[in-house]
């Protein structure tokens, strides 16, 4: 079989991190608290509070937002056999905001929905992007090449930018909050936002776990997965969705967090090999535990002022970027 | 059985591949040719299905490809496309595990013990088990090659589609891939259409072969109904020359290059010959194509000395190749240059004329004994003693391979009639001798100048053999007669 013992390994690592990161996560802070009060509360009561209403959901989240951000970028990266490829370089994370952003600024509560009109909104807007960005690049470039991709989501960025920048500046008093939000946090949202990412990300995960045959096909290229026997289209449309459901929900809760849907799978891959059997799982486990790692660095590094969590990973994430992109060239590949 | 009728298509409104039928049957391997741009690849993906069909449709076993679903039409049909770079590291095995795809099925169905025998069967067959865990992006295009290939044994399916499976490989990989390939179609039953870029390497293998001339079938069959000059000389716009293969009745072909560096003009003269006490021997300038019954480098080829060595009569050895070849060394000639025939006359008595015609010339050299005279229509058995009648026949021309064998005919026949004249009779019968029992006869030619299709009799070239032949061969019988009586 294969490597059985190398998979226990690479999978008891990763939640023996998340674990640990979560544990840090409650814990350290402004007001430190004992672990001890995690299942003992009535050991502190203020501190307890803190713990399961402050610092727990703000964990929970920024682990969801982790999870839904790597996973789909290992999804994206197979489907586009281009390292490079997360929701946030391809653009996506811009569509989803520009989803949310509309549903700020017009008011847009879709009756049913209710409280789940943002992230949907927000999955829509990312759907849309990532197959405009898609299109294009493929009339670009045939081949779909790293570099035109990669590109054509820059552009698309920084147009969706600029019709956020647009809806923003129109809106007036509620700016500070869209400004806020938009530049990526996990702070103050409490349960009602982990309640509201919680199924999408569930739900979208499980729809690219059911695909990580077909992404080990992919891989080889389109036409190669055809012969193997893969229903590219259908294939290709599920994964893009789901893909789509993770980044909606990530970025309708926390904004745009840049390269942590390309850190994540890189560093996976490199530790765990690239089949997406164990790429898929491990990516949503170490992308969680390095997001709450991440807003437990941007709350405490220049405490008591927070960074937004986005500046951390970016600041990891671009030279990791930039040395996958150096790799890739000089590979030849 | 794979089927395909009056396929057509191509990308967009271009129509690459036109109207191809064919039909391949179990077990069997069909091979496509065709120059650079003919549509081969075109024609796979119609085959495989990748390309959608503007016209025709392709059956496996009566029914149409596009009514199977994906997964169903990779258990019938795999495919080897032509190596791509790839942007992630993967190991051999989960490569070949990929292999498996289309035999996986459901949400969580994992491995099962028949998944993990193909794909171990499938890296016996192609050598590569020992490479399992090594990452293919580190592996050389050869051994990628390789794997790409196990992947697709391991797909299991009754029809294999290779473009060009043996890209990359040296020969020996070449020469085993297409063995286990052909060993498999025979064992298994496997149905395999295979572009191939080599036709000799497609002659040897396919049991039928295509040749594609942009997009339409120009022949289609066995390879000898293939494989003619006049065809792929039109396919390929290229000068060849059809020969036997040397153990197969399969046809090969040799390029002929447009660009060659001009060789040195020569002709051969009959004063360049050295003779001595030990031996005739002749060395040109350039290789001279040959055709030669010798000791050393009999049958055909190109070589620069000839030699035709003195050894005493009782000369007897088991190994006379090995030895002759020592000789040959010893004398400052190399043996793969070098056509060696032996004697027990005295080499000094040999005879070398030329002989001069209307297109050139020919040399002629001989020497004859005929100690063990024999009458070829009362030939029994005899012991073998060494041979007498060494005649050679070097032409200033260009001859074609019937004026090889005719030229020996025309020799052989001048000797006859010399031996006749000279009243030359096989102690053993009384009758008159035909020849002796190791007589050698050696042509070679400079293959420059006038081309010299025939050599029989009547030609130009046949009156010079026939004529010098029979002279050189009268006067070396004269010599040799002299001797032996001042011997006595």
């Amino acid at each position: 079989m294969f490597s059985m013992n190398k998979n226990l390994l690479a999978y008891s690592v990763s939640l023996l991190i998340l674990a640990g990161a979560v544990l840090l996560g409650v814990t350290v802070g402004t007001v430190s608290i004992s672990p001890v009060v995690l299942w003992n509360p009535s050991s502190d009561e203020a501190a307890a509070n803190i713990l399961w209403n402050i610092r727990m959901p703000r964990v929970i989240l920024a682990g969801l937002v982790g999870a839904a951000l790597a996973i789909a970028g290992a999804a994206f990266q197979g489907l586009l056999k281009n390292p490079l490829a997360d929701p946030y370089t391809l653009g996506v994370s811009s569509g989803a905001s520009v989803g949310a952003v509309m549903t700020l600024f017009f008011g847009i509560s879709i009756p049913f929905l209710g409280p789940f009109t943002l992230p949907v909104m927000s999955m829509i807007g990312a759907l849309l992007t990532m197959l405009a960005v898609m299109s294009f690049a493929k009339l670009v470039d045939r081949s779909m090449k790293m570099e035109t991709v990669i590109l054509t989501g820059i552009i698309f960025s920084s147009f969706l930018g600029s019709i956020i920048s647009l809806m923003i500046a129109l809106t007036g008093e509620e700016l500070r909050q869209i400004i806020g939000w938009l530049l990526g946090s996990v702070s103050m949202r409490g349960w009602p936002y982990v309640r509201m990412a919680l199924p999408f990300v569930l739900i979208g995960s499980f729809v690219l776990w059911l695909k990580r045959r077909e992404l080990n096909a992919m891989l080889f290229g389109e036409e190669r997965a055809q012969h193997l026997g893969v229903d590219v289209r259908k294939s290709k449309m599920t994964i893009l969705i789901g893909g789509s459901i993770l980044t909606g929900a990530a970025v309708s809760v926390s904004g745009t967090i840049g390269f942590v849907g390309l850190v994540v799978p890189h560093m996976t891959r490199l530790l765990w090999g690239s089949d997406h059997r164990h790429v898929l799982p491990l990516s949503f486990i170490n992308g969680a535990a390095l997001l709450i790692i991440c807003d437990l660095v941007s709350r405490t590094i220049i405490s008591p002022t927070e960074l937004p969590i986005g500046v951390i990973t970016a600041f990891i994430g671009a030279p990791v970027f930039a040395f996958i992109f150096f790799r890739q060239r000089k590979g030849g590949a | 059985m794979l089927e395909i009728k009056g396929l057509t298509g191509g990308y967009g409104d271009k129509k690459i591949v036109k109207d191809v039928s064919f039909t391949v049957n179990k077990g069997s391997i069909l091979g496509i040719l065709g120059p650079n741009g003919s549509g081969k690849s075109t024609l796979m993906k119609l085959i495989s299905g990748v390309l959608p069909a503007a016209g025709g449709e392709v059956r496996i076993d009566g029914v149409s490809i596009v009514d199977f679903p994906p997964k169903e039409l990779a258990r019938k049909m795999a495919v080897l496309p032509q190596l791509h770079a790839h942007a992630f590291a993967h190991t051999v095995r989960e490569t070949v595990s990929l292999g498996r795809y289309p035999h996986q099925g459901g949400w969580f169905s994992s491995w099962s013990e028949k998944d993990e025998q193909a794909v171990m069967e499938a890296m016996r067959l192609m050598d590569i088990s020992h490479y399992e865990k090594t990452q293919i992006d580190r592996m050389s295009g050869g051994e990628q090659q390789r794997v790409f290939v196990a992947q697709a044994l391991a797909q299991d399916a009754g029809i294999l589609l290779l473009d060009e499976p043996t890209n990359h490989l040296d020969i020996n990989h070449q020469k085993e891939l297409l063995d286990t390939i052909k060993k498999q179609a025979i064992e298994k039953d496997l149905t395999i259409v295979s572009i191939f870029h080599d036709i000799n390497l497609a002659s040897m293998y396919c049991d039928q072969l295509l040749l594609l001339d942009e997009g339409s079938v120009v022949r289609i069959g066995e390879p000898h109904e293939v494989v003619r000059e006049q065809d792929i000389e039109s396919v390929y716009n290229t000068r060849v020359s059809n020969h036997p293969h040397p153990e197969l009745p399969k046809p090969q072909i040799t390029l002929l290059p447009g660009v060659e560096r001009a060789a040195a003009s020569i002709r051969i003269r009959a004063e360049e010959f050295e003779i001595n006490d030990g031996m005739v021997l002749y060395q040109s300038p350039i290789p001279l194509k040959t055709v030669s019954s010798a000791v050393v480098n009999a049958g055909s080829g190109w070589f620069r000395n000839f030699m035709n060595r003195h050894v005493d009569s009782f000369y007897n050895i088991n190994d006379s190749v090995k030895e002759m070849s020592e000789f040959i060394e010893q004398s400052g000639l190399k043996t793969t240059d070098t056509v060696g025939m032996m004697t027990a006359v005295q080499t000094q008595d040999a005879i070398v004329k030329e002989y001069e015609g209307p297109f050139g010339s020919v040399v002629i050299a001989v020497t004859a004994g005929v100690g063990n005279g024999v009458d070829v229509s009362k030939a029994v058995e005899r012991t073998l003693r060494v041979g007498t009648i060494n005649t050679w026949i070097l032409v200033n021309g260009i001859l074609s391979d019937e004026a090889f064998i005719q030229a020996m005919i025309t020799a052989t026949e001048a000797k006859t009639k010399a031996l006749q004249q000279e009243q030359i009779k096989d102690p053993l019968t009384g009758t008159i001798a035909t020849g002796t029992s190791t007589d050698s006869c050696l042509v070679a030619a400079t293959q420059q100048g006038e081309h010299l299709p025939y050599a029989g009799p009547i030609t130009e070239l046949g009156k010079l053999i026939g004529v010098g032949v029979f002279e050189c061969t009268i006067e070396a019988l004269k010599l040799y007669q002299m001797a032996k009586a001042k011997s006595i």
